[in-house]
């Protein structure tokens, strides 16, 4: 159970990030925050595991207030996926790169083992074990530095940007995993611009804007509002594009599901060969 | 703000940022020979009260002295280093020399401090870079230097995204030993250097799409001009260099400690 109660954060050159942040996430829920850049997202999932601490305001973790334990700590419980891979990498192979925060965490070497083989294979990566990280490309870099997360198994897992660099095929195995991930009962949070990407998902959306939650609600109400989406400096999703212009023969706004639309679209047609 | 911002350029405007950064250099090294040359500490002090006033004209007072609080710790162990050496093996007649040496050296050092400082305050990189190509350096070492200068806040921001990653992977880097300490940068140096080696090669590749370096005989916008505040700005600086000199060669000076005691 994530808490943030009215959280204001100010960094120390004096740019205000956050600016009066109110939510919570229960256990078990699949969230996606969205917003346009510099509009604080990163800033408040670093408040998650307590790298950063409010200015005013608390945000609690399971009900413990994120000052008063360490991020190691909390890091055990919250795992955070950085954006850029490269400020992460630096061990001389993927294999001892995943086991990194592992060893940080004091298990012992039998389970280490067995978590770095099962995140190897989750993400595909069982051919690179031995392979030094630098040699990866830019998207292999990033699935390395989700295992290195995904590892120890965290409570809660944030995403930062996951979806960049990434072809269609390992996006579709990210959306794959992060579904079933969330089904087995974790906490999935996604930071991201991608909302094609977030409506396959269909998790619940918080909109950003200047360091405040503009909108929280459940995919289909927030990202087919276009109010909503372009004050996220959005574009509304392919598909509700299309049914704003059909709205005059009809049509529904607010459909976000390719399958709903080939059933709308299917229906109406049927309609119509019948008169 | 760190105390690194003491020697960082602070844009403002005074007569001081207005001097050509040539003249500002041979001040630098004037009281760069200065400093060197004497040992005692009366003309340590003088040297370090005459700045003063151009540190004050030159409206970056509060970097300046953030720098000089900074270099305390350092002033601090060569003031103590002095008297421990000193006191084991030079010959002085009592402990209140000894102090006075030690003193005399911290000066200087700080002298030192206090003159880089102030050149680096009230010289903006990119004037650094042109006035060097202005002397006759060739422009890809001036480029590479006025690059190298720009990038320093980069890196420290990039360094401070590293340490949150790694820490959100449960590493920590307060407590351990000393071993164990050093161990701990590992996992922030490498991607810190790794990255630094992959951004100075992009830099050059999207330096070379855009024709870097295609025109052998490069012009620039701004010149570079010696007016009269300059040449007199150099001049005061020969003219107390010279008088150095002569106090150097021909006045003895006299102990503080001397100076008390009578």
């Amino acid at each position: 159970m994530i808490e943030v109660e009215d959280v204001y954060f100010t960094y120390p050159n004096g740019v205000e990030a956050l600016r009066g942040v109110s939510l919570k996430i229960a256990d078990g829920e699949f969230v996606a925050i969205m917003g346009q850049n510099g509009a604080g997202k990163t800033t408040l999932v670093k408040h998650f595991n307590g790298l950063l601490k409010p200015t005013k305001g608390r945000v609690l973790i399971d009900g413990v207030d994120t000052r008063e334990v360490s991020v190691a700590k909390l890091s055990r419980k919250v795992g955070l996926v950085f954006q850029n891979p490269d400020h992460q990498l630096f061990s001389e192979t993927v294999e001892e790169e995943i086991s990194f925060a592992l060893r940080n965490f004091g298990f012992n070497e039998k389970i280490i083992r067995e978590r770095v083989n099962w995140a190897l294979n989750l993400l595909d990566l069982v051919q690179y074990r031995r392979t030094s990280p630098f040699m990866l490309s830019g998207g292999e870099r990033k699935r390395v530095a989700l295992a290195s997360v995904l590892a120890w198994d965290p409570k809660i897992i944030i995403l930062d940007e996951p979806t960049i660099g990434q072809d269609s095929r390992q996006k579709e195995r990210l959306r794959q995993f992060i579904i079933q991930m969330n089904q087995q009962g974790k906490t999935v949070i996604i930071v991201t611009h991608d909302i094609e990407f977030v409506v396959e998902c269909e998790p619940r959306v918080i909109l950003m804007a200047n360091g405040k939650i503009i909108a929280d609600g459940e995919t289909r109400e927030v990202l087919t509002d276009p109010d909503l989406v372009s004050r996220s400096s959005l574009i509304l999703p392919e598909i509700t594009q299309v049914f704003m212009n059909l709205n005059d023969l009809g049509f529904p706004r607010e459909v976000i599901d390719v399958y709903e639309a080939k059933r709308l679209i299917l229906e109406r047609l049927n309609g119509g060969i019948k008169k | 703000m760190s105390i690194f911002d003491g020697l960082k350029f602070r844009n403002v405007s005074s007569p001081i940022h207005k001097i050509d950064p040539r003249a500002k250099f041979i001040y630098v090294c004037v009281l760069f020979v200065i400093a060197v040359l004497f040992n005692q500490l009366i003309p340590l002090i003088i040297l370090f009260l005459i700045q003063i006033p151009l540190v004050a004209i030159a409206r970056v007072r509060r970097e300046w002295l953030r720098l000089i609080k900074g270099s305390i710790f350092f002033a601090t162990l060569i003031f103590i280093m002095n008297i421990i050496s000193l006191y084991f093996y030079g010959n002085y007649p009592s402990f209140a020399y000894i102090i006075e040496h030690s003193l005399a050296m911290t000066f200087r050092f700080i002298v030192l401090i206090e003159s880089f400082s102030l050149f680096f305050l009230t010289t903006s990189p990119d004037m650094l870079g042109l006035s060097l190509e202005q002397i006759g350096v060739p422009y890809e070492f001036c480029f590479a230097f006025t690059t190298a200068i720009r990038f320093v806040p980069v890196l420290a921001e990039e360094a401070q995204t590293i340490i949150d990653a790694q820490r959100a992977r449960g590493l920590e880097l307060e407590g351990g030993n000393f071993i164990r300490r050093v161990k701990n940068y590992i996992p922030i140096l490498i991607p810190l250097i790794v990255n630094a080696i992959r951004r100075s090669l992009e830099l050059a590749e999207t330096m070379e799409s855009r024709a870097w370096g295609a025109s052998k005989k490069r012009t620039n916008i701004y010149v570079l001009k010696m007016g009269g505040r300059d040449y007199l700005f150099i001049l005061l600086s020969l003219v107390m260099l010279l008088l150095s000199l002569y106090v150097w060669m021909h006045v003895k000076i006299p102990y503080l400690t001397q100076i008390l005691q009578m």
